[in-house]
């Protein structure tokens, strides 16, 4: 099954590699629906809600986009991708845009050819544990079993954090979220280990959530963003600054509800030319002057974004942390527009 | 008075290739040919563009890095800081491991409901078919699922065997069947232990020319030595003589409780039982028919001339219809294996650490050279493949008809 993905996905890159370096936002234009990876299910981020509708914090992004492109948050179409097969799908050209809780990295930026727009959350690796264990530390792992969603930098991580501290442990490799849990919950692994963001979206998920604690150490930097293809740089212009502008958004108080009004002229320069009532940075992007208001009214601002689908009334249930606006202690921190 | 002139000189001309049936088939193989050299060409240049055109090469220089990530189940020594050919070599004898014992496991459960299936038992007639017909027409996945599930939920966990009110024990002190995997002894071979494991493959040795002389003797002269007890007896009675006058060098390290998991000991994971067993029921049941086919093809007056000559049934199938169903079974039951060896790929559906976990899953993921690890793994498959096959075709040599 594996082999038959990477020769097909090697076939499609060797066919569709010429189509892909064209310009991505004109393909998109053209077949009028977005192209998004998203993951195959992870509750917050990106899942399928009750009606089949795909929703969540990563979704979010998917259909800002759609909204600045194509004025229409819904015109996406959702790819499920695992670990494994996000990477070939996005330089394939399956997929327009990647949101996936993708760890930006070096060699990925560098060697994998893609290009990070940003980052939408900054989270770290750490590991759940049942608490019946009596486990307060990662560091009194040794000798665990350790499940891990294989394909990430979690292993990475988890590699160097038990060879660092000279302890020992026996790592299970899971390919999906959704085959881990089980396996965790049945006990074949004592701990599962993901992003630490992951690891609350998954517990939320569990029947008895307040059976099971997410131990203090963050063992990595996780910097997730989403991401586009190398080499068409107009088209991740537009997904940073879809992005940029989401996070803006909340620095200067524009909300899905107020955005209408906000749209027909503030006397804020900064965010007149941010809904394009002045100035013209919808023109140089190559999209309409009220694409970044069309883009707030369809999914709200970062912070929105944030409480709606991952915040602490959710069941996912994260606080904001290092994800604040820079205003308040975090590192949200968008550029100017102008 | 007559002459007889030569048939005219053969001039060949062109149209021939396509209307003389002499080469017509030749010149429509190279047409063929020449398609297809230019569309692997076409797609490899269209491939090698695209590349360049992404500023990608394709380089294997990867291999020599240090890999990074730790695998559960290493035949050979191994750390997070080997290197990616390392872990692709733990991968490849991982895949091996995993083929050969599901080629034995399947051979031995196909043969026998091969036979079952033939059985004048209308129940258990009918019970293998319903085993043969279950188990071919689910996919190998669904097994290889179904089966770890189980295996997880239904047996113990390590955590089950600790405290007081422990809800599991261990049999007999020795062994731990746990929902991570089985735990079992491991002999410890202390010094002076070679002497006994000499001992005791020289008894084996001994046991098998016991045998061939008892089997000389019965066709030569008609003499029916026993062979039961004297073989028994000398697989049991040297090696244990051997243990005590050597001072009992070898010692069993048992498996016990300690922190997370039981420790010591010969541990097989979850995964490879769960992938072992899947493989094996599953490709037992096409090998089932395999041996069905091949008995069948024995024509039924030799059994009812063994029957005549007095043989008794079992004598009857391992005498006279298995030698020669065999030439009929080997041929099919050669790419039975080789499918079973290519269904482990699958394996990383339980988190078994295979060749496509290892280079195909991790190592393609964190180094991001698609093209070079599948081409790798497409070798790699092919020599364990070729490797069987070469194998089993000397097998199949040695047991086909012999035609003089």
């Amino acid at each position: 099954m594996k082999k038959s993905v990477f020769l097909g996905a090697m076939t499609v890159a060797g066919l569709a590699a010429g189509a892909a370096a064209a310009a991505t936002l004109d393909d998109v234009k053209a077949r009028g629906k977005l192209n998004c990876g998203v993951t195959t299910g992870l509750v917050g981020f990106a899942a399928p809600d009750a009606n089949g509708n795909w929703d969540g914090f990563d979704v979010g992004f998917c259909r800002a986009v759609a909204a600045a492109v194509l004025n229409d948050p819904n015109a996406v179409e959702f790819v499920p991708t695992t670990g494994k097969t996000r990477f070939t799908a996005l330089a394939s050209g399956e997929i327009d845009t990647l949101a996936r809780n993708t760890t930006w990295t070096f060699s990925r930026d560098v060697d994998l050819k893609f290009e990070f727009v940003g980052v939408n959350y900054y989270d770290g690796q750490g590991f759940i544990v049942p608490k019946e264990l009596g486990v307060s530390s990662a560091k009194e792992l040794d000798g665990a079993t350790v499940c891990i969603q294989t394909g990430t930098t979690t292993e990475l991580n988890l590699a160097d954090f038990f060879r660092k501290n000279n302890i020992s442990y026996e790592p299970v490799p899971i390919e999906t979220n959704a085959e881990a849990q089980p396996l965790y919950l049945e006990g074949a692994c004592d701990t599962y280990t993901t992003d630490a963001s992951g690891l609350a979206a998954t517990r939320a998920a569990f029947e008895n959530p307040q059976d099971h604690v997410v131990l203090p150490e963050i063992i990595s930097k996780e910097p997730l963003g989403p991401l586009v293809r190398h080499g068409d740089n107009d088209w991740g212009d537009i997904n940073r600054w879809v992005l940029n502008a989401l996070i803006a958004a909340e620095e200067y108080g524009v909300t899905s509800a107020n955005v209408d009004e906000l749209a027909s002229g503030t006397d804020n320069p900064e965010i007149n030319r941010l809904l394009g009532t002045e100035g013209n940075l919808g023109e140089m992007l190559g999209l309409d002057a009220d694409w970044a208001a069309r883009t707030i009214k369809a999914v709200g601002n970062y912070g929105e974004l944030f409480e709606k689908h991952i915040g602490e009334n959710t069941p996912v249930g994260l606080s904001r942390g290092l994800n604040a606006q820079w205003t308040d202690g975090g590192l949200m921190y968008a550029p100017p527009f102008r | 008075m007559s002459t007889i002139s030569d048939p005219p000189a053969e001039s060949f001309r062109l149209s021939q290739l396509i209307n003389d049936t002499r080469y017509r088939s030749i010149t429509f193989q190279f047409v063929a040919l020449v398609l297809l050299i230019f569309a692997m060409a076409y797609l490899g240049l269209n491939l090698v563009q695209n590349l360049a055109a992404a500023g990608l090469n394709i380089s294997f220089d990867f291999l020599g890095e240090p890999a990074g990530y730790d695998i559960n189940q290493t035949l050979i020594d191994y750390t997070s800081q080997s290197s990616h050919w390392r872990a692709t070599m733990v991968g490849v004898l991982n895949t091996m491991l995993v083929a050969i014992l599901g080629c034995i496991m399947a051979t031995v459960i196909g043969v026998f409901v091969g036979v079952l299936r033939l059985s004048p038992n209308w129940l258990v007639r009918k019970l293998m078919s319903i085993y043969v017909e279950i188990f071919r027409n689910v996919p190998v996945l669904i097994w290889i699922l179904i089966i770890m599930a189980v295996f997880v939920a239904v047996l113990p966990q390590p955590r089950d065997f600790r405290g007081d009110d422990a809800t599991a024990s261990m049999v007999w002190g020795a062994f731990a069947f746990t929902g991570r995997g089985f735990y079992a002894p491991l002999p410890l071979f202390g010094p002076g232990s070679a002497v006994v494991v000499a001992v005791f493959v020289a008894s084996l040795i001994g046991i098998v020319f016991y045998r061939r002389h008892t089997t000389k003797k019965l066709y030569d002269e008609g003499v029916l030595l026993p062979r039961t007890w004297p073989s028994v007896a000398l697989f049991f009675v040297p090696v244990l003589l051997a243990f005590f006058v050597m001072g009992q060098p070898i010692t069993l390290e048992y498996p016990a409780l300690k922190g997370f998991n039981f420790q010591g000991g010969i541990f097989m994971r979850n995964s490879l039982i769960a992938l072992w067993f899947a493989l094996s029921i599953y490709t037992a049941a096409f090998i089932a028919e395999n041996v069905r086919a091949g008995i069948l093809a024995v024509s039924k007056g030799q059994t009812e001339a063994a029957a005549s000559l007095g043989l008794r049934p079992n004598r009857i199938m391992n005498l006279v219809v298995l030698p020669q169903a065999l030439r009929v079974i080997i041929p099919p039951l050669i790419s039975q294996y080789l499918n079973l060896t290519k269904n482990s790929s699958l394996a990383i559906a339980v988190g078994y650490m295979d060749l496509t976990g290892t280079l195909g899953g991790i190592t393609l993921n964190q180094t991001g050279r698609a093209i070079e690890c599948v081409l790798l793994l497409m070798l790699f498959y092919l020599t364990i493949s070729l490797g069987i096959s070469a194998i089993m075709n000397v097998y199949n040599n040695a047991v086909k008809l012999k035609e003089r």
